[in-house]
């Protein structure tokens, strides 16, 4: 055992305490099994109706074996594989992040610059930003009108806050000996924008994008649940009125696997613009 | 005739926090010939620093001008290299590519090839090849990081060049070295620089003339010190010539006693203000012994 790395030992304690969760679930729940046992006949009548309660794990990998062997089977509207209901919430969100991040990123280099700038926006931005997305919705479908645009929206101005702050931030932060650099090689502004600060500033913005694509995420289930339609926030909610909770616990798990893969992307970025000093 | 560099009545004034002015220095007048390597000395806050921002152009005097080749400096410019104290190399870039950053801002038509064999050219000779020249400034030396400053700012081939207090943070024996290497590559290249730095030793090994700054306020550049030793120097040779301690006991004289004495006087006495040329040598046979206590002191020019 003492010959196990650190990070062997701590996969295998995260493995232990896995399957004794689990266990400790499965045991908790015995009554959910009988439902399965009722006859046909006692399920059309009704007499057994399956009270909605907390499926026990193995049911919801039963689930998600069922679900991820076909992902994106499309049998209407009310039917669609997880597969095609996350690729429809990534779409979203990744739509109104790049839209957010495609103003964030110039405009906040551009208010970094200039601490008058920078000051001048600040009051508006610290209005704006603890404004919980969803509070724009009821505005923006009056506004805009279309749900799925709406949604996107959404996205769109909770994510742009984080970015347009950090690079800001990260912008005005630059040591004024690396922009002295530039200047005795007598860079353009623009030359020295992109060899000189943008890479100074990198590590901050990409810390501001990490922190928006997270909250994006958390924000696109919220939204999903109000537009409705597709989407694996109105899966949840379409699961929740079926009664189908075996549904839910699978896509809750499923909303983390994803937004832990996209936070990892973007660690993995961050990890190749970070320098040392 | 002006010299190739020529420093005029500058002044420079900063707010004192008081809601008043503070004169950092006033009249500043000096000049550099080509291929000169000038020192200046002086105590801590005296205005060399901000002497030295001017002369690079990144910042602007509260009045008076500098003057290279005949034109006047106004902002930065290739022709002026910096090597900054802390070494201002880009953390995110490599050894190399830090040197390339400087040569491709100076020649933006040369290739690929030819930038990184003029950067490796270059660091090879400040002594950095093979494997380090490919690694971040953070997994170097302070020494080395030294190093790769002063072959970026070499291989741009400048004019001037400033070196702003360059082996501050170094130990001895690393000084000792990269001292060494600056004046190989400055034997070379016939290269006018000019130099900040607080070691009187350090200051003689390398200048052909040491300026001598009393303290500020109203700091004034009151001397010029010619070093009379002759070149190639080396660090355990000059103490054995008979100049050196004559020299050096000048400048201690100076920076121990006359820089305060001297310090904080509003100038009106002369209105030029240039600094005495203060040259001393023991070894001049055309001067006998009985001149040699007036040559100690100062010949004016
Ligand atoms: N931007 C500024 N605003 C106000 N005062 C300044 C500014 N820059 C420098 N000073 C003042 O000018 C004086 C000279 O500063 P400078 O940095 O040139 O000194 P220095 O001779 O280089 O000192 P050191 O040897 O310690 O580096 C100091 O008194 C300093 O406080
Ligand atoms: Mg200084």
């Amino acid at each position: 055992m003492g010959t196990l790395s650190l990070n062997q030992r701590a996969a295998l304690l995260s493995v232990l305490m896995l399957v004794v969760g689990l266990l400790i679930w499965e045991a908790a729940i015995p009554a959910q099994k009988a439902v399965k046992e009722l006859t046909e006949y006692e399920i059309l009548t009704g007499a057994g109706s399956p009270k909605a309660g907390v499926p026990p794990p193995s049911q919801v990998i039963i689930k998600a074996w069922d679900q991820l062997s076909d992902p994106f089977y499309d049998a209407g509207p009310n039917d669609k594989g997880i597969g095609i209901q996350i690729g429809y919430s990534i779409y979203r969100v990744l739509t109104g992040y790049l839209l957010a991040a495609l103003i964030a990123i110039p405009f906040g280099f551009l208010i970094g610059m200039s601490q008058v700038a920078y000051k001048a926006f600040n009051p508006f931005i610290q209005v704006l930003r603890p404004i919980s997305p969803l509070a724009w919705m009821p505005l923006a479908l009056f506004i805009i009108g279309d749900s799925e645009a709406s949604a996107i929206f959404v996205i769109f101005i909770c994510s742009i806050w984080p970015m347009l702050i950090n690079t800001a931030f990260g912008v005005a932060g630059v040591r004024e000996d690396w922009v002295n650099v530039a200047r005795t090689h007598e860079l353009g502004p623009i030359k020295t924008a992109f060899t000189v600060i943008l890479p100074a500033a990198a590590p901050t913005i990409l810390t501001g994008m990490r922190i928006s694509i997270g909250i994006a995420w958390l924000v696109i289930v919220a939204a999903e649940m109000l537009v409705g339609g597709t989407g694996i926030g109105y899966y949840v909610w379409n699961e929740w009125n079926n009664l189908d909770l075996t549904s839910v616990v699978f896509s809750i798990l499923m909303i983390g696997v994803v937004g832990m893969l996209l936070d990892a992307m973007f660690g993995l970025l961050q990890r190749r613009v970070t320098y040392a000093e | 005739m002006k010299p190739f560099l020529s420093i005029e009545k500058l002044v420079q004034k900063f707010p004192n926090g008081n809601g008043g002015e503070m004169t950092v220095f006033e009249n500043a007048s000096f000049g550099v010939e080509k291929g000169e390597f000038v020192v200046i000395l002086g105590h801590s806050g005296c205005g060399k620093s901000t002497i030295m921002n001017i002369l690079a152009g990144l910042a602007d005097p509260t009045s008076g001008c500098v003057i290279m080749d005949g034109q006047e400096v106004k902002g930065p410019s290739l022709d002026r290299g910096v090597v900054f104290q802390n070494y201002s190399l880009l953390p995110w870039l490599t050894t190399l590519k830090n040197v390339t950053f400087g040569i491709k801002a100076r020649h933006p038509e040369w290739t690929k090839s030819q930038v990184e064999e003029h950067a490796t050219n270059f660091l090879a000779m400040v002594g950095l090849e093979g494997d380090v020249i490919h690694r971040k400034p953070s997994q170097l030396s302070g020494g080395m990081r030294q190093r790769v400053s002063i072959a970026r700012a070499f291989a741009n081939h400048p004019k001037l060049l400033l070196l702003d207090e360059p082996f501050g943070a170094l130990d001895a024996l690393t000084r000792g070295t990269i001292q060494d290497e600056l004046l190989k590559i400055w034997g070379q290249m016939e290269q006018t620089v000019f130099m900040i730095t607080h070691d009187i030793d350090e200051a003689i090994l390398l200048a052909d003339r040491i300026l001598l700054m009393t303290n500020g306020p109203y700091a004034r550049v009151a001397e010029s010190v010619e070093i009379t030793i002759p070149r190639p120097r080396n660090r355990t040779e000059i103490v054995e010539h008979p100049n050196y301690y004559a020299i050096r006991n000048h400048l201690v004289q100076f920076l121990g006693k006359r820089s305060k004495e001297l310090a904080g006087q509003p100038t009106e006495a002369s209105k030029t203000n240039k600094p005495k040329t203060v040259r001393i040598d023991l070894t001049d046979p055309t001067e006998d012994p009985e001149n040699k206590r007036s040559t100690l002191k100062a010949v004016n020019s």
